[in-house]
């Protein structure tokens, strides 16, 4: 099976599913001529042209809406944001407009658009380049919100994403466009809101989605090699629709938790699971649900600090011999 | 703002048929008495919400959605009665959704500011001051990008040409060169607040246009002969060479800017209103022009009236006679795949109630 870029298994998404389907073209800044600001659109434009890829102003709630807006008649626009932070300036189109139109007008209009870009801390930008919204989106019914952590959940829920009649999130990471997965070359599809149990574990289930289930990766293997302890690890893949049967069924065989993700913790989507797991499996749990966040305040810029913020694996590694 | 040429000569109008034009009227005293009627319902404590009247507006939808074609689409801000009405909407369903029923045109999802129905190319209905704008410009954009002749109507007020969104949607606009028609519906008032309190301007707001090398107009919207025919050229701009145009069109609205305006009263004296009822009044000007053409009688223009009035006392009696929607009906119409059973919703969990 071939290795590629997590960067490559999104281009390889948007091509298959522009070709299979007229109504697909991708919108956004620097999305075409430019080849995409971190080149995950490199040379679609030059194949499929100015249809099909479109450069847009940096115009957000412009476009977003005018996306929201031919989508209802439609289309199935694939919107760039630069950065997911930039969605703070349309959030009346994603919320009011992706997120609700379809439930106020009862039905009758809905809304095949999926607006995807990066979403993380980490690069050395500050806070108003580092935003993770996917707990901040996902608490509108009516969005979808997925965070692929590898190029082989990229491409496949990609895919679905452009298929699915429900506006899409997609949460990608500029710390994970380059690194490498194997991906198979024949087409594959992720159904939403399934998640993936990928390290199989026995006495801790740590729960993560995006780059934090890499940092879980490492982190289970430190406790296997140094501890003894044999973490499984489910990648969620899927915030909303949330995949609770995979998440109960780990922590019913192991009877620990740990939530990990990059983003802040007050009203996380850690807080969701863990309000979760003691609403529904109380007694399974041999501790109370632990959880690693990033540090409760806006991102830092100072690139040792910046580093410190973020969950790591030896934050991680440290919480699970505290709860084991 | 001048009118060199009676608009009534246009060509949009001179092949106006006598059927025709009774209907214009016809339409617009359905708007006036829907309007009128769901005052009286709120006021009596059977609608929630806000209620933003359309009165005094009619021949500014009246006109402008009778131009339309196949291919042509319309979408609004929150004072959307009116156009839900020019374009067909039936007015039993109008009523029931503001009287939140299960038989209204949202299944009394929505309410008064969100009405849709995509099946008479009718986009909502939208609540947002200027949301509704950036949603236009995308209708336009997959018009053109399917290749279809037609163009998007997009009404908004003139409190929203203040909007960052608003200017957005000019610039992307006259950029992507979009088939779409901006309509600022001046009545003067951004809520509470006259248009030389809220907007800085030079003679008329559509001027803003020339910022954006984009076409403009500026005409009253008292008459739908004049209505017609400015709004034709642009609407011709559009299909003709896929070009927006941002046309003002300067009108009244009789009430505040919603029921809830407090001080609908205080902001500008009852002479006023007065003063546009006699001499501005749209159903009085076309009520004119019908009996000058010999078209309608008194008599006949009354029974028009009176029509509406039964019609609207009919839709009041369907709303109050429906029920309420089904408890189970708050979690439908969320996500289309979970409603379609499809199996893009066989995984994972949609709703979170415990």
């Amino acid at each position: 099976m071939p290795l590629i870029t997590y960067r490559e298994a999104l281009k390889h998404a948007f091509s298959e599913e522009i070709e299979r389907d007229e109504n697909v073209l991708i919108l956004g800044e620097e999305v075409a001529q430019y080849n995409g600001a971190y080149k995950v659109t490199e040379g679609l434009w030059k194949k499929y042209g100015d249809k099909r890829l479109v450069d847009t102003p940096i115009s957000e709630a412009g476009f977003v809406g005018m996306g929201i807006g031919a989508a209802m008649l439609g289309l199935r626009p694939v919107i760039e944001l630069m950065f997911w932070s930039f969605a703070y300036v349309a959030f009346d189109q994603i919320i009011n407009n992706a997120g609700c139109v379809r439930y106020m007008s009862g039905g009758l209009v809905h809304v095949p658009i999926v607006i995807r870009g990066p979403a993380n801390g980490g690069t050395n930008v500050g806070a108003t380049h580092s935003h993770t919204p996917e707990n901040l989106l996902a608490t509108t019914p009516g969005l979808k919100v997925i965070v692929p952590a590898t190029a082989y959940d990229a491409k496949g829920l990609m895919k679905t994403a452009i298929r699915d009649n429900d506006p899409v999130l997609v949460m990608e990471n500029t710390l994970l466009y380059g690194e490498k997965w194997e991906v198979p070359e024949e087409e594959y599809l992720i159904p939403l809101g399934l998640a993936d149990v990928k390290r199989q574990g026995t006495d801790i289930t740590l729960i993560a989605h995006g780059r934090a289930v890499i940092t879980c990766l490492k982190a289970a293997e430190i406790l296997a090699a140094e501890h003894e302890i044999n973490a499984e690890v489910v990648d969620l893949r899927s915030i909303r629709p949330l995949d609770e049967e995979t998440i109960l069924d780990s922590v019913r065989k192991t009877h620990r938790a740990l939530v990990v993700e990059e983003n802040k913790p007050f009203c996380g989507v850690g807080a969701q699971i863990a309000a979760t797991l003691q609403e529904k499996i109380f007694d399974e749990l041999d501790a109370p649900v632990g959880r690693v966040t990033a540090v409760d305040a806006p991102a830092i810029y100072s690139t040792p600090l910046e580093k410190r913020q973020l969950p790591d694996a030896g934050r991680v590694v440290a919480k699970v011999l505290d709860i084991c | 703002m001048e009118t060199l040429v009676d608009p009534a000569d246009a060509a949009i109008n001179t092949r106006l048929t006598k059927e025709e034009k009774i209907r214009f009227l016809r339409e617009m005293f359905r708007i006036r008495r829907f309007e009128q009627t769901s005052l009286k319902y709120y006021n009596l404590g059977k609608m929630g919400g806000f209620l933003h009247l359309y009165s005094g507006q009619e021949a500014v939808a009246v006109g402008t959605i009778s131009l339309l074609g196949d291919n042509d689409h319309v979408i609004t801000a929150y004072r959307d009665h009116g156009h839900a009405l020019a374009v067909g909407m039936d007015m039993k369903a109008c009523m029931a959704e503001l009287f939140g029923k299960a038989t209204g045109c949202s299944k009394g999802k929505g309410g008064s500011m969100h009405f849709f129905a995509p099946d008479k190319n009718y986009w909502g209905g939208h609540g947002i001051v200027g949301g509704q704008t950036p949603l236009g410009l995308g209708l336009a954009f997959g018009l053109k990008y399917k290749g279809l002749r037609g163009c998007c109507l997009c009404y908004l007020g003139d409190g929203a040409i203040n909007q960052g969104t608003f200017h957005e949607s000019l610039n992307l606009a006259a950029l992507f060169k979009l088939p779409v028609i901006y309509i600022i519906e001046n009545n003067g008032y951004s809520m509470g607040t006259s248009q030389v309190r809220s907007s800085s301007f030079q003679e008329t707001l559509a001027k803003r246009a020339e910022g954006y090398n984009m076409a403009w107009d500026v005409f009253y919207g008292e008459d739908v002969y004049e209505v017609r025919a400015k709004t034709q050229i642009a609407i011709d701009r559009a299909h003709n060479d896929s070009e927006p145009t941002l046309l003002e069109i300067q009108t009244y609205r009789y009430y505040g800017h919603s029921v809830a305006d407090a001080n609908a009263k205080k902001y500008r004296t009852p002479e006023e209103i007065e003063q546009y009822k006699v001499n501005h009044d749209p159903l009085r000007i076309w009520s004119r022009h019908l009996l000058e053409e010999g078209i309608l009688t008194e008599a006949g223009i009354e029974d028009i009236d009176v029509q509406a009035k039964e019609e609207t006392n009919e839709a009041v009696k369907f709303a109050e006679e429906s029920p309420f929607p089904q408890e189970s009906e708050i979690v439908t119409d969320v996500y289309w795949e979970v409603d379609h059973k499809t199996d893009a919703a066989k995984h994972g969990r949609y709703f979170f109630n415990s």
